[in-house]
């Protein structure tokens, strides 16, 4: 038997292919991860890089920082309400689109366009529908005899200014971002879903369990795991943004009242050329990402198919 | 029979609700990139429909005097660029982690799987300075360089669990007949895995497609910009937006990159979870 050959040896083979990989998520990821944990403890700018390291007086400065604790709140209060909105929501079209009907991939097709069309561009698209003169919503509403008119249910104002109020500012930014990855969603819950046998479900139905006992108490916990996988998507996706926000309102209107911890971060890390301040921002997603983490740990330890 | 007809009028009464809550912004796009400007600046008309005659202005306008179609250009040469790349890193590697590796494979695997956790938006001020340190401020090749952070780790992971889906048999049986580990790869493995590969190229792509935070932080001259920034920066210019061709550009921008998203989608999710973690 002929000696082998050296690239059929595995345990060199299989490293060597992992090495172009590795090296560059060590160079490219790794290193600006920890790179960030050192700025956000410096005193770094874009004129000054020759930085020294001063401890955590940034953490001290944005605590007492009134902008940042507002952008802390608005991020979980965005965060939590469109995570819970995308799981009600993408469950029910889930449910939908489980069954088949004619016309179908259209169907899926323009449903799932908020999803698979680049959101910079989905949000373009709702700079004009949330307008503040030429709204085709307040025209709705308007054409409704809800608006514009003295008595009228939303006001007498011709427009509700719907980026430029407080209180509808944040209505937007969040459905906005529902709109967006409740396909998602779906998708994922849909997958889930076609992998619990049927058998489970036309035995319970058989028994006389109606469709509300079937959902708590057959559906949903053997669904549990998947409804995590979307959670975690819908998080990650949602906490850690900020074109939405970004382009329909850039954290306005004044002061502040949708600015979430990314466009924070970018407002003084890029546009402020304050590299330590904008990376001090950016340590807090930290311990959210972390939390993210050990869940999928966990999931792979359960040996989820999802 | 009345349940019945109570189940059918709910479950189209849902679908109509999802496809107009999820297609309704790209319907008023479409309507809106035809209108005229006259019919749409005025408040009074409505504007889901035309109320004078459509016109091609407002495309002529996006293609002729705005630089459309270059941000198109870019966003294709980045994309086709990170493509390449993602392709040549994840193959080899997802190769070896599902073939190869069988103790520690699934380890390094969920670890490179975690490192797609780290947002962008933690690391684009390090990046920026690593950029700016490597000139390449407002070029393109510093999205080249860029966007494999998020495209190598999910692509890596997707090819992992299509490779580990194809039957070892067939693999074992080449090297039986005398190929050597990487023969039996590229004849056996690669060809049966070409489906796998092809959904991660249109997934890649349209990762790059979807970026925003990088290329806003790293392009500022105008002929470099790509499609998202480009026509949330370039069209609107302080108060004066280019409504018409705004929408004419997100519309015909969105529709190609959902088309093939699309067709792979199904394909991408079940990639996800399948045979990767769960055996």
């Amino acid at each position: 038997m002929k000696k082998k050959h050296l690239l059929d040896r595995e345990e060199i083979l299989a490293p060597l292919l992992l090495i172009p990989t590795g090296l560059y998520i060590v160079l490219f990821v790794g290193f600006p991860f920890v790179m960030s944990f050192v700025y956000s403890i410096s005193n770094v700018t874009v004129g000054n890089p020759h930085f020294k390291i001063i401890g955590l007086q940034n953490f001290a400065d944005l605590i007492r920082n009134p902008t940042f604790r507002t952008s802390l709140f608005n991020t979980f209060f965005f965060t939590i309400v469109s995570v819970g909105l995308v799981l009600v929501l993408a469950h029910i079209l889930a449910e939908l689109l489980m069954r088949d009907f004619h016309g179908k991939w259209l169907v899926r097709f323009l449903v799932l366009m908020p999803w698979t069309a680049p959101i910079a561009l989905g949000a373009i698209g709702y700079l004009w529908f949330l307008d503040s003169v030429f709204s085709p919503v307040d025209w709705l509403f308007r054409a409704m005899g809800l608006l514009g008119k003295p008595g009228d249910l939303f006001g007498p104002a011709s427009n509700l200014y719907w980026l430029g109020r407080p209180d509808l500012a944040m209505a937007s930014v969040i459905f906005v971002q529902v709109w967006r990855l409740v396909p998602l969603g779906a998708v994922i819950l849909i997958a889930g879903m076609n992998a619990i046998p049927k058998e489970i479900h036309e035995a319970a139905q058989i028994d006389g369990a109606g469709y509300f006992r079937r959902l708590f108490h057959i559906t949903l916990p053997l669904l549990f795991p998947v409804i995590g996988v979307t959670v975690l998507f819908a998080t990650f996706f949602t906490f850690t943004d900020m074109t939405v926000v970004w382009v329909l309102t850039r954290g306005g209107p004044p002061p502040n009242t949708t600015q979430v911890l990314a466009s924070l971060s970018f407002l003084q890390g890029i546009e402020g050329g304050d590299l330590a301040q904008g990376a001090a921002i950016a340590i807090f997603f930290f311990p959210v990402m972390a939390a993210l983490a050990i869940f999928v740990l966990k999931l792979a330890k359960k040996a989820v198919v999802l | 029979m009345l349940k019945k007809i109570y189940h059918r009028a709910g479950f189209y009464g849902g679908l109509v609700f999802f496809v107009i809550f999820a297609a309704g912004p790209f319907y008023i796009m479409l309507i809106t990139m035809f209108k005229r400007s006259h019919d749409l600046f005025n408040p009074n008309n409505n504007p889901f429909f035309f109320t004078e005659p459509p016109t091609l202005a407002h495309l002529k306008l996006l293609f002729d005097q705005t630089l459309f179609t270059t941000f198109l250009m870019n966003t294709l040469l980045v994309g086709l660029a990170v493509v390449a790349i993602t392709v040549l890193f994840a193959v080899p590697a997802a190769f070896s982690l599902a073939r190869m590796a069988d103790r520690w494979g699934d380890t390094v695997g969920i670890g490179i799987f975690l490192t797609y956790l780290v947002p962008p938006t933690l690391l684009f001020i390090p990046l920026s300075r690593i950029v700016s340190i490597l000139n390449l401020q407002n070029s393109l090749w510093s999205l080249v360089l860029v966007y494999p952070t998020f495209t190598i780790p999910f692509c890596t992971w997707l090819l992992m669990t299509f490779f580990k889906s194809i039957p070892k048999d067939i693999e074992e049986q080449a090297l039986i007949d005398g190929c050597s580990r990487l023969g039996a790869f590229f004849r056996v493995l690669l060809p049966l895995a070409v489906p796998g590969i092809i959904s991660v190229v249109v997934f890649a792509f349209t990762l790059v497609a979807n970026d925003y935070i990088y290329a806003l932080a790293f392009i500022q001259d105008s002929a470099k910009k790509t499609i998202g920034i480009g026509l949330t920066t370039e069209l609107v210019r302080g108060d004066v937006f280019y409504w018409g061709s705004l929408m004419a550009g997100a519309l015909l921008a969105s529709i190609p990159v959902a088309l093939v998203y699309t067709v792979f989608l199904d394909r991408i999710i079940s990639g996800l979870g399948m045979g990767g973690i769960g055996k």
